[in-house]
């Protein structure tokens, strides 16, 4: 009873104090209710006319790593876009700084996580060229072997993950499926399925294993079957095509100025590839189409990538068959480790060994910029040696994060849903872009 | 690339009506790069990519480097490149390091930006001055990239120590230092 009516008391004294539920009639709510009606309204704007800042990501399925956006909305319309990275930043070019030369090459695999065997070339090539050490041509071949494979792997990663974006799952499984006939062939070549450390200063680590060439050519003679099939699950799907066509557009010379490379750039129609204008190792060996696109839309981009797949499987068919017998690495042994049985009779490879396992090569002071044509684009390495054993500087231009300047060009003014699509096409990695 | 006399011929061009442009030319690893004046380097780029028969039009990358204990300590290197020739120039600014004065707020190397030339250097100048400390003036957005905006230090510097900053576990959380910053 006493509890009852000191509630009524409270709900008095509460009435009394909040404007809201105060009589209706008088002056001060008739005012409040008018100020209400009019926030509720805005300043002349329609709700869809409204602008609205969210944050997407780090941690969002659709961004393909940790990638942030702070996207400007106005409805359903992007209006700005910010990317943020850095959150995946491990300063790989820092520790590199404090490795002998050969310990650096596992650590700059792992950048870009998709496409190791690139960046293990990029920076053997560029060391190379820093000591003037010649490869043999089975090296290059192995290498070229490799690095298309890795090409098709990584474009194959970027179809059933970009396509899951769109709605189509089930091509995720049937990429991964043939992504994991690739990484059963690196690891009979190197023990490792990703991360392989393969390529050495010098050549390849070792030899290809027997029973590795017939295993690539049963998966030569499948892949364009497969790459069909892929085509045939897309192509017709109304929803992909919508999704894609026309989607993304910028002009050719916009890309230039912004420096991106790979396939989105040869989407647009500029047939720019390193492997064919500077042909590094032997491609100049090899007769390989360059894909281009026309309007550099989405399903440009989607075309051009299918289409380079079928490409690296011409090339790698043409390795196999021309592949040359000899040394898979240089024979220099300031350079290189002497093979194991030399350890057992010769004086002279057992101290090359140590020398080459504690302290590693010295490389005399000079700087050096290579490029290679990686899935993504144009990949360069910057080593700068100081005469020592360890590099002073090693800078990876990676071309995802160079590319990543173009999506707000992409992305300003289409819709929220395309701008998944968008990323989805870019194809950054975040690993690459932050290093 | 331009072999070595062209890179003479190239050398010369620049200094025509900008005297003191080029400071030194090398050629080495089949590499040819120009030694700029840091004051000059936009009219060395423009130069470049202006000029009809050079066309040195795409910026593949740009990045900095600490030659430490040498002077000029640092280096911003432009690799150019001309599409149509296939031939690669690297254009070099080496720029000196200002700190010294004590008791004052560290100062830092500056630099002209090259963003208006090629936009594409936005992202690469702020990773420059994200890791280096060398301030492109004229930059639209010149802000921390990878490393957190509250960041302090210069992490790619020579003189920073690798292993400087602690791992924060939860055993040690309340004895390393700055742990709650």
């Amino acid at each position: 009873m006493a509890d009852e009516l000191l509630r009524d008391e409270a709900d008095v004294t509460e009435r009394g104090l909040d404007p809201r539920t105060e009589d209706p009639s008088s002056p001060l709510a008739d005012q409040l209710q008018e100020l209400s009606e009019r926030e509720l309204e805005g300043p002349g704007l329609e709700p869809e006319q409204e602008i609205l800042t969210i944050n997407m990501g780090p941690h969002h399925p659709a961004t393909h790593g940790v990638l942030r956006l702070i996207v400007t909305l106005q409805g359903e319309r992007v209006i700005d876009l910010k990317p943020v990275m850095g959150y995946l930043h491990t300063g790989i070019e820092k520790n590199c700084e404090d490795k002998s030369y050969w310990k650096v090459i596992p650590f700059v695999e792992r950048m870009d996580y998709l496409s190791y065997f690139f960046q293990m070339e990029a920076f053997c090539g560029c060391v190379e060229r820093l000591v003037g050490l010649e490869i043999p041509p089975r090296a290059k071949y192995l290498r070229v072997i490799h690095m298309e494979l890795d090409r098709i792997m990584s474009h194959l990663v970027w179809l059933g993950t970009t396509a899951l974006d769109l709605g189509a799952v089930s091509l995720l499984w049937y990429c991964f499926r043939e992504r994991d006939t690739i990484l059963d062939l690196f690891e009979m070549s190197s023990g490792q399925r990703m991360h392989t450390r393969y390529f050495q200063v010098g050549g390849v680590f070792e030899d290809i294993p027997v029973g590795f060439e017939a295993k690539l050519r049963d998966f030569c003679a499948l892949m364009p079957d497969r790459v069909s099939q892929y085509e045939a699950l897309l192509d017709r799907n109304e929803i992909f095509l919508q999704r894609t066509r026309d989607i993304g557009l910028i002009p050719r010379e916009r890309l230039l100025e912004l420096g991106v490379t790979g396939p989105l750039l040869r989407a647009a129609g500029e047939p720019w590839d390193l492997r064919k204008v500077d042909p590094y190792l032997c491609y100049g060996d090899f007769d390989f189409k360059i894909p281009v696109g026309t309007v550099g839309d989405g399903y440009d981009r989607y075309r051009v990538r299918l289409q380079e797949m079928r490409e690296s499987v011409r090339i790698i068919e043409q390795a196999l068959d021309g592949l040359p017998e000899g040394p898979w690495i240089a024979d220099d042994r300031k350079y290189v480790l002497p093979p194991r049985e030399e350890l057992a009779t010769s004086m002279e490879a057992l101290i090359h060994h140590f020398k080459l396992v504690t302290e590693g090569f010295r490389v005399p002071p000079s700087e050096l910029y290579y490029a290679v044509e990686s899935p993504r684009g144009e990949l360069g390495c910057f080593v700068l040696a100081d005469g020592s054993s360890k590099p002073a500087r090693v800078h990876f231009r990676d071309p995802s994060f160079v590319n990543l300047q173009c999506f707000r060009d992409m992305s300003v003014g289409g819709y929220i849903a395309d701008f998944i699509q968008n990323l989805g096409m870019l194809d950054p990695i975040i690993g690459g872009v932050d290093r | 690339m331009p072999d070595a006399p062209g890179l003479e011929l190239i050398a010369q061009g620049i200094e025509e009506g900008h005297e003191g442009t080029v400071i030194e030319t090398s050629f080495e690893h089949g590499r040819a790069s120009l030694v700029v004046n840091p004051e000059h380097i936009l009219h060395a780029l423009t130069w470049l990519r202006d000029t009809p028969e050079q066309g040195y039009r795409f910026l593949s990358s740009l990045h900095a480097a600490d030659y430490l204990p040498a002077t000029p300590r640092f280096a911003v290197h432009y690799e150019l490149l001309s599409r149509e020739r296939v031939e690669r120039i690297n254009v070099k600014a080496l720029l000196e390091n200002p700190a010294g004065a004590d008791g004052e707020e560290e100062s830092l190397p500056e630099l002209d930006s090259c963003v208006e030339l090629f936009p594409t250097a936005e992202y690469q100048e702020r990773e420059a001055y994200d890791f280096f400390g060398i301030v492109f003036t004229g930059h639209p957005d010149l802000r921390r990239i990878l490393m957190p905006e509250d960041y302090v230090g210069w992490p790619q510097r020579r003189d920073f120590p690798i292993g400087g900053e602690p791992v924060l576990f939860t055993h040690n959380e309340i004895e390393a230092p700055r742990w709650f910053e």
